[in-house]
């Protein structure tokens, strides 16, 4: 997994609340037995037209916002089907980050597993960086998980929590697998009792 | 005296580390593997020379991708059929026992554990799908994850985990003719939304849950996730017992006895308590319909499609409009007054012999409106057998339904049962996302009763008047 620690991007706003991985990365897409190959189907159905041309309308085919690697997004954001898919896409496609005021359990777990770093922060605070994506153009934010920060431009920080292991791994794109087969031992002490 | 909830106690059981500082290691006992979520996970394997660790412990099959037409018949999605054939290449190079598309064993994933008696209580059970709260219904902990969990489990059978908050969920009372364990899921999740449920374990308690059959606590348990729980669970109790004794896997005579007196200590302990609690009345509850693009935006039968200006949030109010203008429904149209193109019974969620018995019950000796396509698809081989030596398929082709083999089917899609553009479908399935059954249809979820029922009518129909 790559590492993450700080990051300076461009932000789109999406502003839908209880967006499913169903939007994120339609079933049509999971039939792939690889783990690459999603970022063009990212939010497929909003994003192309019926003749698979883009769909003008849909914010991430806007001009202003080709590039970015931030979003935004409303509340609840990857709830439903489980399918990793679904951040394999939307890293796939560009983004780092995701910040929203809340995100569904199995999502925001499996963003973790992939170098993508799923910030909550209050609606309110939510609402104005969307806002500011929406009035700049070419209007970014920087991260710093180190100090899980969130930085504007002017200065203004907006702190975020993330748990400790979590951090542990992005920062350092740790293979979770490899640590939980350090306590090998442990295991199989369970597994004899 | 330490009084422990369930889930408190199965958790605290699993741990095999669980040291300062770091996420806790949860043994897994169960692992349920199917075609779409795994091939990257045996592929990581493979690239970083690890073994299944417990092939004896994880179980495989074929669903999501499955035709459920004639089965002699190659199939005609060459993806799928690659996907499916790279499941059997992988459960033969790390061991692992796999029903597949021709066993007769086969079937929805959620519905063939507990019919082969793998899922029991005190479990903890995982499957790279979201649905795996199913498996609560028996006592079990048991939960959805993603693709890299997945490759964790199958290298060390173990994940490493967050403890969840607790939710009891209690619904006491009796429930009023025609509502079903279908009402009450969707009736919770309208309750407390969506995301009511996030960062917890539901345990739904009371007695109207008491009273269910186990098909019927698995179809609450399958519809946690749909309020974001990481799982949802009923203790186990008689019920339980007699539906796990005979089965295939279960420990058998002796050995079911002395499992049993170990589960008799997995309820919740008198005065434990929770983070969180909710309580409703049985006799509230009505035949619940969704009206828009997720389980939560759902009403009673006797209800009308919502205005967007008596939300209470701008957020609410643009996602009500986007909703409505998915769904072609204008505010304030009765339940009622909505026709439907198709019908879909089947699914984790309402795909087993109970719920197949209550559709043909309703469809007997009566015939599927012409303006209406109705197709039933039993959860596993095992409940189509069950359901042909009943001569169910008989009334259900006799009404007009198609009767098809098992998978996973027009819930989600990935095989060739999907709606078309703007078809309306009354669906016994558990998401109505926007392009779950195909892109730029329209799902409503509904009991197998009010489906079948809807099918005969063609537009919903409140069951309770259903003559």
């Amino acid at each position: 997994m790559d590492a993450f620690k700080e990051h300076v991007g461009r932000v789109v706003p999406l502003d839908r609340i209880n967006v499913d991985t169903d939007q994120i990365i339609p079933k049509q897409f999971l039939k792939r037995i690889e783990r690459t190959g999603f970022g063009e189907f990212l939010f497929n159905d909003w994003r192309y037209l019926e003749n698979g041309d883009p769909n003008p309308a849909f914010v991430l085919n806007l001009p202003r916002y080709a590039g970015a690697s931030i979003l935004i997004a409303g509340a609840n954001f990857g709830c439903g089907s489980s399918r990793e898919h679904a951040p394999w896409a939307l890293q796939q496609y560009g983004f780092k980050a995701i910040l929203a005021p809340s995100f569904a359990d199995i999502f925001r777990n499996n963003c973790y597993k992939n170098g993508i770093l799923p910030i909550a922060l209050p609606a309110d605070v939510i609402a104005s960086l969307s806002q500011a994506a929406h009035d700049t153009e070419g209007y970014q934010l920087m991260i710093d998980l180190e100090q899980q920060s969130v930085i504007c431009a002017d200065g203004t920080a907006h702190t975020f929590e993330i748990g400790d292991f979590e951090k542990y791994c992005l920062l350092n794109g740790l293979d979770e697998i490899g640590w939980t087969l350090q306590y090998e031992a442990d295991i199989a002490a369970y597994e004899n009792r | 005296m330490n009084t422990q909830t369930m889930y408190e106690k199965i958790w605290e059981t699993h741990l095999v580390r669980a040291a300062a500082d770091e996420v806790p290691i949860l043994y897994i006992d169960t692992h349920l593997v199917h075609e779409v979520t795994s091939p990257q996970a045996f592929e990581g394997l493979r690239l970083n020379n690890r073994k299944v660790r417990r092939p004896d412990l994880t179980f495989a099959t074929m669903d999501h991708n499955v035709p459920t037409t004639d089965r002699s018949l190659p199939i005609t999605d060459l993806i799928a059929a690659k996907q499916m054939e790279t499941l059997a290449e992988n459960c033969s190079e790390f061991d692992i026992p796999l029903y597949d598309i021709d066993s007769p064993e086969q079937g929805i994933v959620h519905v063939i554990g507990p019919e082969l008696g793998i899922t029991l209580p005190g479990k903890t059970i995982v499957c790279g799908d979201s649905h795996t709260s199913t498996h609560g219904a028996l006592g079990a902990l048991a939960f959805g994850i993603g693709t890299s969990e997945i490759e964790h489990v199958l290298a060390t059978q173990c994940l490493l985990q967050q403890k969840s908050e607790t939710f009891e969920i209690r619904i006491e009372g009796t429930l009023p003719y025609g509502v079903t364990a279908k009402d009450i899921i969707l009736s919770i999740i309208g309750h407390i939304g969506i995301d009511g449920g996030n960062g917890a374990v539901v345990e739904y308690t009371g007695s109207a849950i008491r009273a269910l059959s186990i098909e019927e606590r698995m179809t609450v348990c399958n519809m946690s996730i749909e309020a974001g729980a990481r799982a949802g669970m009923i203790a186990p109790d008689d019920t339980t017992y007699e539906y796990i004794a005979g089965k295939r896997f279960a420990p058998k005579g002796e050995a079911f006895d002395a499992a049993v007196e170990e589960w008799k200590q997995l309820p919740t302990d008198e005065g434990a308590t929770y983070d969180r609690t909710l309580q409703l009345d049985a006799a509230d509850i009505a035949p619940q319909v969704t009206w828009g693009t997720n389980p939560g935006m759902v009403t009673d039968v006797t209800g009308h499609v919502p205005d967007p200006a008596d939300t209470t949030t701008a957020d609410e109010k643009t996602a009500t409009e986007h909703a409505l203008a998915y769904m072609d429904l204008k505010p304030g149209t009765p339940i009622t007054d909505i026709p439907v193109d198709r019908v879909f019974i089947g699914s984790c969620t309402n795909s087993r012999i109970s719920d197949l018995r209550a559709a043909a019950e309703v469809a007997k000796g009566r015939k599927v409106a012409d303006t209406v396509s109705a197709m039933v698809v039993p959860g596993s081989q095992a409940v189509k057998r069950q359901a042909e030596a009943e001569g169910l398929d008989e009334i259900f082709r006799a009404a007009g339904f198609e009767w098809r083999e098992a998978g996973c089917s027009m819930c989600l899609g990935m095989n060739p049962d999907t709606l078309m553009p703007g078809q309306r479908c009354a669906s016994t399935s558990n998401r109505n996302f926007e392009g779950r059954q195909g892109k730029g249809g329209r799902t409503h979820l509904v009991s197998p009763q009010m489906a079948a029922a809807t099918a005969v009518t063609g537009r919903f129909v409140d069951i309770r008047m259903f003559e």
